[in-house]
């Protein structure tokens, strides 16, 4: 077996609360997997599922939408 | 060096150099003196040279027109009462306590666990009125308003952060939840989530020395003694007033009340007895969150109004130089790395960062700078932009959440529009939480910077157009919250419209006698009433109803109508304050027999010195009359406060007169209690009912008789009395004309939605219209005229504005993709969007600037990809998820 599977996350982040998250676990220093790329949104809702579909296509394992 | 936290409550400990909260604004360190040695070697070792070690307190003067004191309380301190065991047994925490275990940023991260051997509690009790409701030696007499909510939100999360089913219960004597919305909080814990809740007074707190966990006694209702084992108790503490308040106090000479909160009177709720002083939060009295910010604003208020004449003199207005125009160049980006001292620099490889930027497309400038924020790097930035002919901008450093706009007030000191301008978060989401691995921090880096630069590329000028302000304001509402937010916003030099649908000014506290400190009401409405109709600046419309309503912030149109004829007002603001009126009973023979009086009726009957009040023997008093029912699910928060006053009257009149107060939770808050106090030394006697098994009313020949069954006694009890006095609801007007007019949300109940419960409480979420009194929730007098000032407050934010200027990150909708479908307008959650007929015939959706907050919801849910969203296209997005992935 070769490594683990490390799946690439692609996360739609609302500017003004999840993204805000992000930032807090960063000051908190919590560590984790560096497999996630944000992209900031003003708002979850303009998430278009188009962009969920393009990040799958482009090859990211899954797609994380908060906020 | 260490000491325990204090943030942490000592649960955890510091270092001698510590950031106080993980919130503080500034987030920067600081020094704590007493525990340092005195080394030195911060001052030498810090990059930034931000430290100067040997730097003393320095005194500052300030000349100021207006104080605010908004320097809020301290939570009591458990420690002298013993039955409890705070500070003996290490599983008895106060609430305060329980706060930080509950927080992620606490000492274990949000999990719940216990500090004695750090368990998972599997069962909590929490214990009411620890300081609070107590006139025992170091305990206080006033309710501190805010511990029933806080223990049943504490429970419910508990629950929620326990790995294994919690068994919470909340040990209470009366359940004080009369705040918006917080009735049907309190009915999902108890339903819902299951949180006990149980009506007792607590004998004692002892500790099973084995296992640590805590027996706790307690009397129930019917007075049987009963004992249950806990993991944990926590201690829902009151807040008080500290010695350093007392002291900062008579600094400024203003005067404090016995309970050593601040003095001030019903009618100027934030002005302290020295005239210029204002005051807001809980060194007023104990309070919530919305009352306080609430109360912020009017006290902001109160200064605004005596510094009116000089507002706007000590502004300097800042000068950019003219923009450049970028629009036939092609992108031209520089990028600008930041080490963040060793923030970044120490868990990846800036330099590599730096070199890689160079090679991406469009980028023709890269560096990287010890602290990219830092002000001579912003001098250097608009160098460079200069030099380079820079039109694209790239920071990779930490959060644009807090450096955006930093950034992009140097670019416009550069020429640049701002929106040229992007960020690569490459601290917050690489180095601090990819610490110890090195490389792949270091590509996720370069990652984010390309995505930065892909997406820097697309990125356009947008315009950031102004449009002008009337700075005219419409009150609608001519009760006491619409008379004090009309005459507040007059004396700050605004022309008023009040409008008000009866023929007279006053509402509803034209019937009420006495505010709960005994200050007369209807002398000081006559007064207001004259004083409105004094005032230059305000036109009065009684007799006159809303016809009408358009526009938007800033720029509002209303017609009303008077006498037949309509009148057209143009404003810049609207203050809804049109009240809520008393709920008209259906139960107890209320309208069948006259001897069933509401508390209203009751105050007109006293007022008018009726014989059969002041010579009854015996008067039954039924509190949540309409309210706290299914069809009612809130509280009317003055009712209980109302009865004692009540109850005290008749007292007063007739000392041998029985009083009986059938009630179900006695919801006497803050210092309010007092009153409850007073009752009771007073004679009346308080008998609890549940909703289950409500009093029955019946004739009874000359008399009426009450039928209720005693909880103490177990039996039920038979009352001949000579009248009853229901405690009737408060309910909303029919607010749906309004609502539809003006856009604004109703919650399920009909009172008006503020924009957030605890952060904006008297906006709406239409800017430019904001709430104020019963219209948004009931309240007592002092709470409206808080209310009111603050709306006025928050209403002359836009009204001293000459012009208001539109924010570039908004919708725009391209009419000619736009076929009029309207979906937009039904995504739009801000009432920013309306499809209008054009001169063509055609319909089109169009976006009105100033009330679209950028959400970008319109241009999700457009079919035809007309709406788009400034600065976040569906291109200017996908472009970094392309990005992101291509190596």
């Amino acid at each position: 077996m070769s490594e683990a599977f490390e799946p690439k996350i692609l996360a739609f982040l609302c500017n003004w609360c999840a993204y805000a998250g992000a930032d807090l676990a960063g000051v908190s220093r919590l560590q984790y997997p560096p497999a996630i790329r944000v992209v900031r949104v003003m708002c979850s809702g303009r998430v278009d599922p188009l962009f969920v579909v393009k990040g799958l296509k482009n090859g990211f394992d899954s797609v994380f939408v908060s906020g | 060096m260490t000491a325990p936290s204090e943030y942490n409550r000592g649960f955890e400990h510091r270092a001698a150099i510590y950031i106080k909260f993980a919130q503080a604004v500034p987030l920067a360190y600081t020094i704590d003196r007493d525990l340092c040695i005195g080394c030195g070697l911060c001052e030498k070792v810090c990059l930034a040279e931000a430290i100067q070690y040997d730097e003393e307190p320095k005194k500052k003067e300030l000349e100021a027109g207006a104080v605010v004191l908004a320097v809020g309380n301290d939570a009591f301190d458990p420690r002298g009462l013993d039955v409890y065991g705070y500070g003996e047994f290490p599983n008895v925490v106060t609430s305060m306590d329980f706060e930080r275990i509950l927080c992620a940023t606490g000492p274990y991260r949000g999990h719940v666990h216990r500090p004695s051997d750090l368990k998972e509690p599997e069962k909590i009790a929490w214990l009411q009125c620890i300081g609070s409701r107590d006139t025992h030696e170091c305990s206080h007499p006033y309710c501190s308003s805010v511990c029933c909510m806080y223990a049943i939100k504490e429970a419910v999360i508990a629950k929620e952060h326990s790995v294994h089913p919690l068994d919470t219960a909340i040990f209470y004597m009366d359940m004080r939840t009369y705040g918006k919305d917080f009735e049907k909080y309190y009915d999902r814990a108890r339903e819902e989530e299951g949180v006990r809740f149980i009506r007792c007074r607590i004998h004692s707190v002892e500790e099973d020395r084995e296992t640590n966990d805590l027996i706790l006694r307690y009397a129930d209702e019917s007075g049987n003694m009963q004992v249950e084992t806990f993991d944990m108790v926590v201690l829902s503490v009151g807040l008080k007033t500290p010695k350093r308040l007392v002291e900062v106090a008579k600094l400024l000479d203003i005067e404090l009340d016995k309970d050593s909160f601040v003095e001030t009177g019903a009618f100027t709720p934030v002005e302290t007895s020295r005239k210029g002083v204002y005051v807001c939060g809980t060194f007023l009295e104990p309070k919530d969150i919305p009352c306080s910010v609430m109360e912020a604003s009017a006290a902001a208020c109160g200064a605004e109004e005596v510094l009116s004449d000089v507002r706007g003199t000590l502004v300097k207005e800042k000068t950019y130089p003219e923009e450049t125009d970028v629009f036939s160049q092609e992108p031209r980006t520089g990028v600008f790395v930041c080490n963040c001292g060793i923030n970044i620099a120490g868990y990846l490889d800036v330099p590599a960062v730096t070199e890689y930027a160079r090679t991406l497309p469009g980028v023709v400038y890269a560096e990287h700078n010890l602290f990219t924020c830092s002000q001579d790097t912003q001098v250097m930035i608009t160098e460079v932009i200069k030099r380079e002919g820079l039109n694209r901008v790239v920071v990779a450093s930490c959060t644009p959440k807090t450096h955006e706009p930093m950034f992009q007030e140097t670019l416009r000191d550069a020429g640049l529009n701002k929106y040229l301008f992007e960020m690569a978060n490459i601290r917050n989401q690489c180095s601090w939480v990819h610490s110890h691995d090195w490389d792949k921090a270091t590509e996720k880096a370069k990652d984010l910077t390309r995505m930065a630069v892909a997406r820097a590329q697309l990125i356009q000028v947008l315009p950031q157009p102004t449009v002008s302000v009337d700075h005219k304001a419409l009150v609608i509402g001519g009760g006491v919250s619409g008379m004090t937010a009309a005459l507040a916003l007059a004396d700050q030099g605004f022309h008023t419209y009040l409008v008000e649908q009866a023929n007279e000014l006053g509402g509803n506290a034209l019937k009420l006698i006495h505010t709960w400190r005994g200050e007369e009401i209807s002398g000081r409405i006559k007064e207001m009433v004259k004083q409105l109709k004094d005032h230059p600046l305000v036109d009065v419309y009684t007799g006159a109803t809303i016809k009408e309503a358009s526009g938007f912030i800033g720029n509002f149109e209303t017609t009303i109508t008077q006498n037949g004829s309509d009148i057209k007002l143009e404003h810049g603001a609207v203050i809804v304050a049109v009240g809520a009126e008393e709920y008209k009973p259906t139960e107890y023979l209320y309208g069948e027999d006259d001897r069933v009086l509401t508390a209203l009726d009751l105050d007109s009957a006293i007022s008018s010195k009726e014989e059969r009040i002041a010579k009854a023997k015996t008067a039954v008093f039924i509190q949540c009359v309409g309210s706290r029912e299914p069809e009612r699910p809130y509280c009317s928060k003055v009712c209980c406060t109302h009865t004692m006053q009540s109850a005290l009257q008749l007292k007063e009149m007739n000392p041998e007169m029985d009083i009986y107060v059938l009630y179900r939770d006695i919801r006497t808050y803050g210092q309010r209690e007092e009153l409850y106090r007073d009752a009771r030394n007073r004679g009346v006697i308080f008998i609890r009912y549940d909703l289950e098994q409500k009093p029955e009313v019946k004739k009874n020949g000359d008399g009426i008789s009450v039928r209720v069954k005693d909880p103490i006694l177990g039996r039920d009890v038979e009352i001949n009395s000579d009248f009853v006095v229901l405690a009737s609801a408060i309910v909303p007007r029919d607010n749906s004309l309004l609502s539809e007019m003006f856009k604004l949300a109703l919650n399920n109940e009909g009172f008006f939605l503020e924009a957030h419960p605890k952060l904006a409480p008297v906006e709406s979420a239409t800017a430019g219209i904001l709430l104020a009194g019963m219209a948004h929730y009931p309240k007592p007098v002092e709470e409206s005229i808080a209310q009111a000032k603050a709306a006025a407050s928050r209403a002359s934010v836009v009204l001293c504005k000459d012009e208001l200027t539109i924010e570039g990150v908004i919708s725009h909708v391209n009419e000619l993709m736009c076929r009029g479908c309207g979906k937009c307008v039904e995504a739009c959650p801000y009432g920013a969007i309306a499809v209008e007929e054009r001169e063509d015939g055609k319909s089109t959706a169009s976006v009105q600037g100033a009330l679209c907050k950028g959400c970008g919801a319109c241009a999700v849910a457009c079919p035809t990809g007309a709406a788009a969203l400034m600065h976040f296209t569906d291109d200017q997005v996908l472009t970094m998820v392309e990005a992101a992935l291509a190596m």
